[in-house]
């Protein structure tokens, strides 16, 4: 047998494992040994999906085309966070960083690109070390290092409004901040768009909250230790916390200019994606440069790999890439966008058919020569793309009725038009699968749109193609694929929304958990579901709430929290983290009694007592005289405060008792997470009130400020400015009713910080403030409702709920 | 041999209790449509009482970490060690009766 070559890629990216995958797919194990240099610490990733990512809703983990076991199995020797630095083209041999050394009888560069960043003072420290606030989009790296600075920021800029530009302002508008996209040029996304579609795209963009600020050029970054604003070519100024440059790309070129190979704007290869300059090196990806042209869309880059493939596997010596013409479907920000060649006619000949519908922000445009499409736009509406997009790849003829070509006239179904599609045609570009390749996983017994996706991956790149393949699949169905149980449910085990959930409760008045089970879930009772079912039935009908206690977690059971060995932690109400010698005392007195093996402070200033047996719960609230302290529950839990104006130098506003009021109003209250409140005397800010999920502080004028959706636990987030009040009085009305909100909109188990962020700060604002929806009556009176519906639970010690309710185990009678 | 545990009214609907037979404990679970199951009393992953778990159907779930386990099988639904069983009737009294084998340790 001949002995295997060498095979070595530089850049682990989308491009170059690709075209391993092409090369290995035509029996390249059996000729090659291959290793991969990657200067990113990880498997190969979806780059498309890092917007999701960054807007959260993707988890990173779920990004991976190419997990570390892929290498493995493939016999494909990876060097992940290993930066190759050299091409040494006599000696055949790369070395990279770690002193790692590869030897080759091919190699392929697929370096990719890199962000540019404009000449721009200020992006740098003194001593041109990175200045904190300023970042670039391009890896998950990246990724990261945005979403850790952007927490309890206020506002951010993104200086470029290209298509990344746009999909790094949606990411960040997630992160509840004020958002500001700075563009040198007169509209946004130049590449794709005209000035018409840029105008319409901005319109929409600003109706979402986004700030579009055109013709400016950035000249400062502000800011001596960090990023605290932007300074334009017109000398105005912008206030803004972090920014993310998102100016262009440039491909990755260093190393092979160094080892001398042709490079211009990236490097040069010939139509077997070989270089010109040496038959042993290939080029791939956005790093390379084919007939003059540099791609930036994953779409070429599959066509690339493929014929390098074949010519590297001598599969087809003569495979031969002819460039791509560039169209995409793509998503901004949740706007629907299809791009095909030119944007402006280039030729007296070029015909233009377009249509505007500015108020509902449809645009189409096609640029049509002799016949044939040219260029077009599609915003806001995309039904045609389908069609366009195969017309302009294939340069077919165009039908006479130009009409045709904007809308289904005469209404076919989309049953016609998928039905005409062509068995090849590609309907997921970015993983390239063909609606042959839906419909044969449709055969093969795959039959919802889920399980398809997983099967074929098709959607499951930048999501624009979702739409189609969904379509696609539910004609394979032969009609409608079938339903998948959707993410959407409020709980697994009730096939319903919470909106839809709700309403079907109040429509049938449900009063229990079990007569939910029975009348909307035919009968099945699914355990994880019972918690959240019971904390919503309770939230909406208070005292009238049929309370089936198996419904419960044992925490709510016995009012406690359990322990990893069965016993319980007790903690008794403390409001404020106000206590008394007398407290204290019969405190002390049950921890003998009871041999009560833990004693601690806990950080919301109340007294845990752990290691309590179940038997002894009864007896142990009894002789505690105190209420129960609700740090079990998926409930409102405490209210800590600082000292205040009684004692301390510094106190502006009595922190003491308000919080003592917050906690006398709002005790075992059902909510959808846990809630941990504070307040504080003066923004000092002592009781850590900015990071709770409610927190109040005193500030000048003898006012108060509501922080809303603060977290410091796993997960830390400075709370939102709710609004700025005067009085106590008003302080618990407006906590309470941005809790009742809560209550009502939030999932089961969401906690504030990530509900503020979901829904925006703004809308919350709205509603809750300046009562945008003409709802806040309706919350304050189902707060005070459920006000009045509380009882200390550990009244339970006189009276259990049901039988053996602190029994852990029972004697038989023989 | 058979054994007397208990009258089904000190198990409330949808709950369990575990009872002290010898040495041995023994789990016992009522539905909410009045089926009686039999198990071992602690979880086989850490030891967690079982009786303080969610139940639906013949569906519980453990306290501590979430396992699931079908309690008519005791098969581990989210993967480990399964539960054992025991064979439950109800006397004409409404009395819970368990068969343990080799009887009472
Ligand atoms: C946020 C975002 C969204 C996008 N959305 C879309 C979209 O919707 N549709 C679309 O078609 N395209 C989209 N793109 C573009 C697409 O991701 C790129 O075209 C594609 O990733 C290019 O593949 P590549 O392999 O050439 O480069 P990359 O994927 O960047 O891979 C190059 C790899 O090489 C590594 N590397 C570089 N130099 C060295 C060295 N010396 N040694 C070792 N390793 C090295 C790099 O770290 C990188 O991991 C998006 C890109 C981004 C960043
Ligand atoms: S937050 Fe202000 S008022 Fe409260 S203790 Fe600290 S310094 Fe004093
Ligand atoms: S002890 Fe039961 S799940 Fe861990």
């Amino acid at each position: 047998m001949q002995k295997k070559r060498k095979l070595v890629l530089i850049g682990n990216g989308m491009a170059g494992v690709r075209t391993v995958e092409e090369i290995l797919a035509r029996g390249g194990a059996d000729q090659f040994e291959i290793t991969i240099f990657g200067d990113e610490p990880y498997g190969n990733y979806n780059r498309i999906l890092l917007s999701e990512v960054l807007n959260g809703s993707q988890d990173p983990s779920e990004i991976f085309l190419n997990p570390l076991a892929w290498y493995r199995e493939n016999g494909v020797q990876l060097h992940a966070g290993v930066r190759a630095r050299a091409i040494h083209r006599h000696s055949r041999q790369v070395t990279g960083d770690h002193g790692v050394v590869a030897p080759y009888d091919n190699l392929i560069i697929a370096t990719g690109s890199s962000p540019y960043i404009p000449p721009i003072q200020g992006v740098r420290l003194e001593g041109g070390r990175e200045k904190p606030g300023v970042f670039v989009f391009r890896s998950l790296d990246d990724c990261h290092k945005i979403a850790q600075y952007a927490r309890g920021k206020r506002s951010a800029a993104v200086i470029g409004g290209g298509l990344l530009g746009l999909e790094a302002a949606r990411g960040l508008q997630n992160f509840g901040l004020d958002v500001h996209v700075v563009h040198i040029s007169g509209h946004l996304m130049g590449q794709q768009l005209d000035a018409t579609a840029g105008g319409i795209l901005r319109t929409t963009l600003e109706q979402l909250g986004v700030t579009v600020h055109l013709n400016k050029s950035t000249k400062e970054v502000l800011g001596d230790d960090r990023v605290t604003g932007l300074r334009f070519a017109d000398d105005e100024t912008l206030a803004c916390d972090l920014v993310v440059i998102s100016a262009g790309i440039r491909p990755n070129v260093e190393i092979a200019l160094r080892a001398g190979l042709t490079v211009e704007r990236g490097i040069v290869v010939d139509n077997h994606m070989r270089s010109p300059d040496d038959p042993r090196v290939y080029a791939v990806g956005e790093c390379a440069q084919h007939r003059g042209q540099v791609y930036g869309l994953v779409a070429p880059l599959w066509e690339q790999g493929k014929v390098l493939a074949d010519h590297i596997t001598k599969r087809n010596e003569k495979a031969s890439y002819a460039g791509s013409k560039v169209s995409t479907k793509l998503k901004v920000m949740g706007i629907q966008l299809a791009s095909m060649g030119i944007t402006e006619p280039a030729d007296d000949r070029d015909e233009i058919v377009q249509f505007l519908e500015p108020k509902k922000g449809t645009y189409k445009k096609l640029i049509i020569r002799d016949g044939r499409l040219l260029g077009g736009i599609l915003l806001g509406d995309v039904s045609k793309a389908a069609y366009l997009m195969q017309a302009f790849d294939k340069s077919t003829p165009l039908p006479e009725e130009r009409l045709s070509l904007l809308f289904d006239i005469g209404a076919p179904s989309p049953q016609a038009t998928i039905e005409e599609m062509p068995q090849g045609m590609q309907v997921c570009n970015c993983n390239g699968v063909t609606k042959e390749g839906l419909v044969a996983c449709v055969r093969s017994g795959k039959r919802t749109l889920r399980t398809v996706m997983d099967a074929t991956r098709a959607g499951m790149g930048c999501g624009a193609c979702k739409q189609l393949v969904s379509e696609v699949v539910a004609w394979a169905c032969g009609g409608a694929a079938e339903q998948d149980p959707a993410a959407s449910y409020y709980v697994p085990g009730v096939p319903l929304s919470k909106p839809e959930l709700v309403q079907a409760i109040r429509e049938r008045r449900l009063r229990s958990v079990s007569a939910v089970f029975r009348e909307l879930a035919g009968g099945n009772e699914d355990p994880g579901s019972k918690p959240g079912l019971a904390s919503l039935l309770r939230t909406l009908w208070h005292h009238e709430y049929d309370d089936e206690r198996d419904a419960r977690f044992i925490n709510d059971r016995v009012h406690a929290n359990i322990q990893k060995d069965g016993t319980f932690s007790v903690i008794p109400q403390i409001a404020g983290g106000i206590t008394s010698a007398a407290q204290l005392r019969r405190i002390a007195d049950v921890v003998d009694k009871y041999r009560v093996p833990l004693v601690k402070l806990t950080g919301g200033q109340r007294i845990d007592l752990l290691g309590v047996k179940k038997e002894d719960l009864p007896a142990v609230w009894r002789d505690l005289e105190m209420p129960s302290g609700f740090a079990y529950g998926k409930s409102y839990r405490t209210c800590k405060s600082c000292v205040g104006s009684d004692f301390c130098r510094y106190g502006l506003g009595d922190s003491i008792a308000l919080a003592v009021k917050i906690e006398d109003r709002f005790q075992g209250m059902d909510t959808p997470a846990k809630l941990k409140l504070a307040t504080a005397g003066c923004p000092r800010n002592c009781s850590e009130a900015m990071v709770k999920d409610v927190g109040a502080v005193a500030v000048e004028g003898g006012k108060w400020e509501i922080y809303v959706g603060g977290a410091a636990g796993a997960h830390v987030r400075k709370g939102d400015v709710l609004c700025t009040v005067d009085a106590h009085e008003d302080v618990l009305r407006l906590m309470g009713r941005f809790i009742q909100y809560y209550r009502e909109n939030a999932r089961y188990l969401e906690r504030t910080y990530g509900f503020v962020e979901r829904v925006g700060i703004q809308k919350i604002r709205a509603v809750v403030v300046d009562d945008s929806e003409g709802i806040a009556a309706r919350l304050d009176e189902e707060m005070r409702k459920t006000v009045e519906a509380y009882r200390d639970p550990w009244r339970e010690a006189y009276a259990p709920a049901t039988p053996n309710q602190f029994r852990s185990v029972l004697p038989i009678v023989q | 041999m058979e054994i007397t545990i208990g009258p089904l009214s000190a198990i409330p609907p949808g709950e369990g209790r575990a009872f002290e037979v010898g040495s041995e404990r023994i789990a016992v679970f009522v539905t909410r449509e009045g089926r009686v199951f039999a198990t071992q009393a602690s979880c086989p992953h850490r030891g967690g009482p079982l009786v303080d778990g969610l139940l639906g159907g013949c569906t519980l779930i453990c306290p501590l970490h979430a396992q699931k386990f079908n309690l008519e099988t005791g098969e581990a639904l989210s993967g480990g060690e399964g539960l054992k069983t025991y064979p439950v009737r109800l006397s004409a009294t409404n009395q819970i009766l368990v068969r343990i084998e080799g009887g009472v340790g």
